[in-house]
């Protein structure tokens, strides 16, 4: 076996202050590609949802696209694009971000465009009711008209969850975003996208001292509104298996998915994150323990996938939150028998720990796929913004590939030993089309 | 109350990444780049494959690290996660590309391993038989998605008896094959000459290409032929209604004719496209989605083939609103095609272009999968210094003239994939339109 490889960091220079409005600002310069990337993130996401508005935090964020105080319906697009630029926004669990990443010569363009909506966005009829209709249609693209549609983010959390906030389906019903007023925006509005509860970030080609004016210039005025308090949306572990199974009309072929509660991401990281080194353990390549397995071996699998976090978001993520385990199978596939065998799996290396060689080989892949992310600007800005707003250290990107080769073999075989199946939360996809 | 706008601060000069370049005695052409913002290495190896079986070339690059005469699909894979890499093949009709990417320090045991498979793929009978059930369920998932069952039928109506009309292969092509005439096309096809490594990263270019010619020198051979002739000319005819029961959208494709990246008015089409429907801000998505919320997305863009380029626009739209979806496509094409664009539009278009190419340039992997594709078409990243400057000098008429001769919907192959029963009578009303079983 060759020597272990030493496992790199990255030293992005991470700057952080507060305005006097409230608003928490995180600078990471970094001039090697002359592009920037500006996030804005607001604390609040899917789980803040009331209830009879499901799917209103994401199409809240669309409307944020929609006009401000100085922009005209269309404008923030233009303005972006018109600069070289591209943009987004998601909406999460915990928060909803919002990002452009653009040429250098477009940031201050940038900080003033995010700081117009942050003083409130235009929320009109007409433009409500027209992005009801696109946020059906992105339904209708993701969920309803393709095969494995939600699968398995909005179908395992009722299964897993008792609360309106962890269970609910975070892209809505069309009933429930039919409903919604301009008025529950306005309400939405003032409740969460406070500046005293949003994080901005700028990652890249800029100068501190010239960002740090144009942002004084552009957000200095925004109206200083406190955070609200943040909810609490714990709830108790699985006191049993739970086990659904439902059928999908376009699927050809049958899938399976499992989730676990894991610790607090945030309370008790040290304890979490060995769950994201385990999952990593099970799942990442053929040399993985699942896919040697259920793949290569029995052959009861045709992909399997394992993550932290039902939107795979698993640094970003807030208490409760759980390891998947997801499963493709062949035609007349077991989905009992794949739960079955990943149980013994589970078992095996809570028992007999990892084999030579096996971690150090996983913390190096993790490794590289932290430091990929991180080379675009944007894989800075936003996960530094949200570092910030969730735990208060944005530099925590920096230090991951350090802190996953520091995990040790005995705690992955603990971690694999708490994922029983009497608190296991399951789901399988009949097939509706077998051809 | 009315704050201004921020002025944009103009963009500094196109700094071009210094390529350093080798061809091989092998026949090999290696490109080495150092970007060193990250402490990694990106890998691209392109193998032209154009004309290979379908069949045998999918599975091929599927089970090509299955397996070696000293090592099973378990230890490859171990042996590259050790050095933090991984490294995949995927086919198109031009060639097979092998990527992935690695710690920096890893870089010689990565190339080593890709050796190994290169040389040494040994298609265990076994890997093979797994390899190939996965794909037939793989290609049975694909065929439930509309997208997927959108482009087949697109692709068979733009390229006809052209190798492109065919892109992915039918369940039964795959569930008989063996390992044999997998042997046999990596024997005669995965091959060096010809073929391009692209290496990005926190390297020094002329070690890397040092050490490439030392682990990849044993890599001999060449494939033969291999080459496609030119891609047909669109034939338009009636509107392809391709009939899924059940859909709640329907996907809506337009093909038109395009022009290749070298081509003198390239420039000039790429910006006409940009203002039809070729970004977010376009005429196209201003009007289908933020208008009148047909669609979540429509997006144009001009794909490039060795034999041929064409431009594509694509939406998935609501399935009650599929012909007044296609009434506003048509309508949009024929005004960029009837009337020159606004000066305010085209000065946004073309600072979108020329923002995207820095933006594409400033992450390891956006460089090397672009230095990649450009080698591909025998280019180079320099190109890009005078692609820029064509961007920047199309005048208002010479972007008009080139949306006139391509972007006209008459010239358009339209395939709409849905619900025929709803939305027949809907298309009907406005154009010809001949059906086809899914």
């Amino acid at each position: 076996m060759a020597p272990k490889i030493k496992i790199p960091a990255t030293k992005y220079p991470v700057e952080r202050f507060t305005l006097g409005n409230g608003l928490r600002v995180v600078l990471s310069p970094d001039r090697s590609a002359p592009v920037v990337g500006v996030a804005v993130v607001y604390d609040v996401g899917i789980r803040s949802e009331p209830e009879g508005r499901t799917g209103f935090a994401h199409l809240f964020e669309h409307l944020m696209f929609q006009g401000s105080e100085n922009l005209e319906k269309l404008a923030h697009f233009r303005h972006v694009q018109g600069a070289g630029g591209s943009f987004n926004g998601s909406t999460h669990l915990d928060y909803t971000d919002y990002f452009e990443v653009l040429p250098s010569g477009g940031l201050e363009r940038a900080l003033f465009l995010e700081a117009d909506r942050m003083r409130g966005p235009r929320l009109t009829e007409e433009n409500l009711r027209n992005q009801v209709d696109v946020v059906k249609e992105e339904i209708r693209v993701n969920v309803l008209n393709r095969p494995y549609g939600g699968f398995p983010w909005l179908k395992l959390p009722p299964v897993m969850f008792g609360t309106f906030a962890n269970a609910h389906d975070g892209y809505g019903s069309f009933e429930d975003l039919e409903s919604a007023t301009v008025e529950d925006a306005r309400g939405f509005f003032d409740r969460y996208y406070a500046c005293g509860n949003a994080v901005l970030s700028v990652a890249g080609d800029f100068d501190v001292a010239q960002a740090t004016a144009m942002i004084e210039r552009h957000f200095g005025d925004v109206q200083a509104r406190p955070a609200p308090q943040l909810p609490d949306f714990d709830e108790p572990d699985l006191a049993g298996e739970r086990r659904e199974s439902y059928t999908d009309r376009i699927a050809p072929l049958p899938a399976v998915a499992a989730a676990w509660r894991v610790p607090d991401p945030i309370g008790n990281f040290e304890d979490y994150l060995p769950y994201v080194v385990l999952a990593e353990v099970l799942t990442d390549g053929d040399a993985s323990r699942l896919v040697e397995r259920l793949v290569q071996r029995d052959r009861t699998a045709t992909t399997m996938g394992g993550y932290l976090g039902f939107m795979g978001d698993e640094y970003l993520v807030r208490n409760p939150t759980a390891l998947l385990l997801q499963a493709h199978l062949p035609p007349g596939g077991d989905a009992d028998k794949v739960l079955r065998t990943i149980d013994e799996e589970l078992d095996r290396l809570a028992a007999d720990g990892l084999k030579p060689g096996e971690l150090d080989r996983t913390q190096a892949r993790m490794a590289t796929r932290a430091l990929h992310g991180t080379d675009d600007v944007l894989g800075r800005a936003q996960p530094m913004a949200v570092l910030e707003l969730q735990r208060g250290r944005p530099g925590l990107l920096n230090d991951l590939p350090k802190l996953i080769s520091e995990v040790r073999p005995e705690q992955i075989a603990a971690a694999a030993a708490t994922l029983r199946p009497e608190r296991r939360a399951s789901v399988e996809v009949i097939p509706g089309a077998s051809s | 109350m009315t704050k201004p706008l921020p002025d944009l601060v103009p963009d500094a000069e196109l700094n071009l990444p210094r390529e350093s370049e080798r061809t091989l005695p092998n026949g090999l052409t290696v490109i080495a780049i150092r970007r060193a913002a990250v402490p990694l290495v990106e890998v691209r190896l392109r193998i032209p494959f154009a004309a290979a079986q379908l069949g045998p070339a999918t599975l091929l690059s599927q089970a090509l690290f299955t397996g070696t005469s000293g090592m099973n699909s378990i230890d490859i894979a171990a042996e590259l996660q050790a050095v933090g890499g991984s490294l995949a093949a995927g086919l198109d009709p031009d060639r097979l590309l092998i990527s992935g990417n690695a710690l920096a320090d890893g870089l010689d045991r990565t190339l080593e391993l890709l050796a190994s498979v290169l040389t040494d793929a040994t298609y265990p009978v076994e890997e093979v038989s797994t390899e190939r059930d996965r794909l037939v369920d793989h290609i049975q998932v694909a065929l439930s998605q509309p997208a997927h069952l959108a482009r087949v039928a697109l692709l068979k109506r733009m390229y006809g008896d052209h190798p492109y009309a065919v892109q992915t292969p039918g369940p039964e092509e795959i569930r008989d094959l063996t390992p044999e005439p997998l042997r046999e096309l990596h024997a005669g096809r995965v091959r060096p000459a010809g073929a391009v490594l692209v290496l990005v990263g926190d390297i020094d270019p002329d070690q890397a290409i040092d050490t490439a010619e030392k682990v990849l020198g044993g890599w001999t051979g060449s494939a033969p032929g291999g080459s496609l002739p030119g891609t047909p000319a669109l034939a338009p005819g009636p509107l392809l209604l391709v009939d899924r029961p059940g859909s709640v959208q329907s996907s809506l494709r337009m093909a038109l004719p395009a022009l290749t990246r070298t081509d003198p008015d390239y420039a000039a089409l790429n910006l006409a496209n940009l203002v039809f429907g070729g970004y977010f801000s376009s005429r196209w998505t201003e009007n289908i989605r933020e208008d009148k919320g047909y669609t979540y997305g429509s997006y144009s863009s001009i794909e490039h083939y060795v034999a041929g380029s064409a431009l594509v626009a694509a939406a998935e739209v609501a399935t009650e609103v599929t012909g007044p979806s296609l009434l506003e496509t048509v309508y949009e094409l024929g005004r960029i095609a009837s009337l020159p664009p606004g000066e305010e539009e085209l000065e946004q278009a073309r600072r979108y272009a020329l923002g995207t190419l820095r933006l594409g340039m400033s992450t390891q992997a956006g460089l090397a999968g672009l230095a990649s594709v450009y080698a591909g078409f025998g280019l180079r990243l320099e190109h890009l210094r005078e692609y820029s400057a064509a961007l920047s000098a199309a005048t208002r008429e010479e972007v008009a003239a080139a949306a006139a001769k391509y972007l006209a919907p008459s010239r358009a192959v339209t395939v709409v994939l849905g619900d025929a029963e709803r939305i027949e009578s809907q298309l009907s009303a406005l154009t010809v339109v001949e059906r086809s079983a899914a």
